[in-house]
């Protein structure tokens, strides 16, 4: 296997070619914030948190942004993560996130345990310089065990990713366009009306926010579980199972 | 049918009444594409005589072909409108029927392809197109003997030519022209681009929005493969080569090469990052040549003439706005703005003033009237922060608000945001409140400021060319026309 040698923030990697450069940035331990990724996913580069500064690529020396989740590591590229350009970017996406739904935290299944909400701690939003939208969004409550309230999606795709690929049902896509998009249910039908779904919970596991949740669950109870798709994909991968 | 009428059947004079002349005449009339000065049409020809059949004011168009002529006003070949053009692109359109294959032949159509078939050397053809400089007219500027280059090294049996024909900027009909005038030079473009890079499957992605260019490239395909020119051993060599056409559903972003290739494929058309870039990976992961309708219309001229004569090339330009005289104009490439937009154009209307102009659509950025003596060229107007763009060039005059212009673009913007990254997403119905806001009169220095940063946020953080080139028209205006803006602060400090 040959491996390249990279820096990021002055400091020198050496990861197998082929790796990203947000794997490779974990790898060293260095945080790059993430909210569409979800390892054992396809990347799609939609939130774009992961945007680094990359230069010294193709003979390039002028920086260029470019989203960590689906850029590969190539020898001699310098990397930084975490410029005032980068944190400003970062910050006014979180707001940007923040003003397009309807995010209250005080009454949110998911609060204290949401990627939202801790990434805008992460980024040091405590108010947002945008004003608030409060978009007309409704609560699809028609699924037997689960609930998905559109106010609190932020079009992240990973429970669209999820069901296409690992559970194979694809009963979630996206539907309408720009600030119109929104998550539908087979083709536009109220979710317990597909029978594509297999009620596994995948979606609900990976929802970073509480867009999608258990109904049982009330205020903070709601806890993502990432990790049960990964051991899946290991699993699968690897052909051993050891959760 | 050398000295017969040809009367314009394109969208511009078809929607003043072309079409009714035709039903009403007895003699042998030709229907052909653009002719050229649109805001003079109905426009017909004769020979090298161009006709305008527009009546007067306060009075209405013909009944008959006949009478319509006999009030008709010719337009003289020595008018700067018309004798400023270098027609390579669109040599044909205006003078051959785009329905009949035989008349195009006639014209030389699909010479260029067999010789170049003859000459079986699909290398030479590239190293052609690469010593004359030929750059995508679809807005970037992409150099294109590059691109056939590397799509043509890609290992692998199976490629495909793609032709951009989405167009879809706001004031962008250059493309349109040339589909609806003249398609088969477009064919034989594709086939030619097809033969040097090795693809055997060609689609056309065309915008729903015209339905007579795609009426009339379903006829010239079929014409072309009943005559051989497309389809399987062309012209008797080895070669095949097939078009299909894809129509596209209404989206602006599908003008983006890797929304398009989803969209072809039958998906969602959304963008993706790149790499990997539609040579390597493109429809149904094929190595992909993708290039605008323009682009390979400039093929045919160039092989024919030949890189010396062909020179820089030329760039045509759909000409709207507050001119005299608006409609396509193809110029040699490097001619001054003013050249265009005073000279040929005839300027603004009496009494009125060029206060910018446009270009490049809602990717594009507004040339301020003092700089109207820079040179239409890629670099030129790169460095003015705008952009060439496809062509689209709309020309405003003193009475027009700069932040107003602002507004409807950002507003284009929005409507057309695919929606799958955030700063694209939200970020342009942001920076379209701020605008409306200080359009209202309710604006402050603070928004201003605001404005500015999440335009570059905005431009830097988002996925593909839309959004990333969509807060263009703001940046440029605030550039060249601040005083627009500060003017409105102004009138919202008088009003508070």
């Amino acid at each position: 296997m040959s491996v390249c040698t990279l820096r990021i923030n002055e400091r020198d990697v050496a990861v197998p070619t082929g790796t990203t450069l947000l794997e490779a940035a974990r790898q060293a331990s260095i945080p790059i914030p993430t909210l569409c990724f979800l390892e054992g996913l396809s990347a799609v580069a939609a939130c774009r948190l992961c945007l680094v500064e990359v230069s010294g690529a193709d003979g390039r020396e002028e920086p260029r942004l470019l989203a960590a989740c689906v850029t590969t590591a190539t020898e001699g590229m310098r990397v930084q993560t975490h410029t005032p350009r980068l944190q400003e970017i970062r910050r006014t996406v979180v707001e940007l996130l923040f003003t397009e739904g309807n995010h209250v935290c005080a009454i949110c299944v998911a609060n204290g345990h949401c990627e939202l909400q801790n990434m805008a701690v992460e980024v040091g939003m405590d108010h947002s310089r945008l004003p608030y939208r409060f978009p007309d969004r409704r609560v699809d409550l028609s699924h037997a065990q689960f609930g998905l309230d559109h106010n609190r999606c932020i079009l992240c795709t990973r429970c669209v990713r999820v069901c296409d690929e690992v559970e194979g049902a694809h009963v979630w896509d996206v539907g309408w366009r720009g600030e119109h998009c929104q998550i539908i249910s087979g083709l536009g039908e109220p979710w317990g009306a597909v029978e594509a779904c297999t009620h596994c919970g995948k979606c609900v596991d990976v929802c970073p926010t509480g867009a999608l949740f258990h109904k049982a669950d009330t205020n903070e109870e709601k806890h993502g579980h990432p990790e049960r798709l990964q051991a899946l994909v290991h699993a699968r991968t690897h052909q051993e199972w050891s959760p | 049918m050398g000295d017969c009428l040809r009367l314009c059947t394109a969208a511009s004079c078809r929607s003043r009444g072309a079409l009714a002349l035709l039903e009403n005449s007895d003699r042998p009339v030709k229907q052909v594409g653009c002719l050229g000065p649109c805001s003079e049409g109905p426009l017909a020809a004769m020979g090298d005589q161009l006709l305008s059949l527009q009546p007067a004011e306060n009075e209405s168009l013909g009944p008959t072909l006949e009478a319509a002529l006999a009030k008709s006003r010719e337009i003289s070949a020595e008018e700067p409108f018309l004798k400023l053009q270098r027609r390579l692109v669109l040599a044909r359109c205006g003078v051959v029927d785009p329905g009949c294959i035989h008349d195009a032949l006639s014209q030389g159509a699909y010479q260029q392809l067999q010789a170049v078939l003859a000459a079986d050397d699909p290398s030479a053809v590239i190293e052609t197109v690469r010593r004359s400089g030929l750059r995508g007219r679809g807005g970037a500027g992409y150099p294109t003997g590059l691109k056939w280059a590397t799509v043509a090294a890609m290992p692998g049996a199976h490629k495909v030519v793609v032709c951009n024909a989405d167009e879809g900027d706001p004031g962008a009909f250059m493309d349109r022209t040339l589909m609806e005038g003249d398609p088969h030079t477009l064919l034989e473009g594709m086939a030619i681009a097809a033969f040097a890079v090795g693809a055997q499957q060609g689609y056309i992605y065309v915008r729903a929005e015209y339905p007579l260019a795609i009426e009339r490239l379903r006829t010239a395909i079929a014409a072309a493969e009943t005559h051989g020119w497309l389809g399987t051993a062309i012209s008797g060599s080895r070669i095949s080569f097939a078009i299909e056409l894809r129509v596209g559903a209404g989206a602006y972003v599908c003008g983006e090469e890797t929304a398009l290739i989803h969209s072809i494929e039958g998906r969602r058309g959304v963008p993706r990052p790149r790499p990997p870039y539609p040579a390597e990976h493109g429809v149904f992961g094929l190595p992909t040549l993708i290039n605008n309708v323009e682009t390979f219309g400039n093929i045919p001229a160039l092989l024919h003439l030949g890189v010396e004569a062909y020179g820089e090339g030329t760039k045509v330009f759909s000409l709207t706005g507050h001119v005299q005289r608006s409609g396509v104009l193809e110029v040699p490439m490097g001619t001054p703005l003013r050249t265009i937009v005073e000279t040929m154009s005839g300027g603004a209307p009496p009494g009125r003033s060029i206060k910018a102009v446009q270009t490049g659509g809602p990717s594009g950025g507004c040339v301020p009237a003092s700089a109207l003596d820079t040179p239409v060229d890629y670099d030129s107007l790169k460095a003015l922060g705008t952009i060439m763009g496809s062509g689209g060039m709309v020309v405003l005059d003193d009475t027009t608000n700069m932040v107003d212009l602002a507004a409807f673009f950002i507003a284009f913007s929005r409507e057309e945001s695919c929606g799958k990254c955030i700063p694209c997403r939200s970020g342009t119905v942001q920076l379209e409140m701020l605008l409306r806001k200080l359009l209202e009169r309710r604006g402050n220095a603070a928004d201003l400021s605001q404005l500015e940063s999440l335009c570059h946020t905005v431009a830097d953080a988002s996925l593909c060319g839309l959004g990333q080139s969509a807060p263009k028209p703001v940046l440029s205006t605030l550039r060249h026309f601040r005083s627009d803006y500060l003017e409105l602060l102004q009138l919202a400090e008088v009003a508070r």
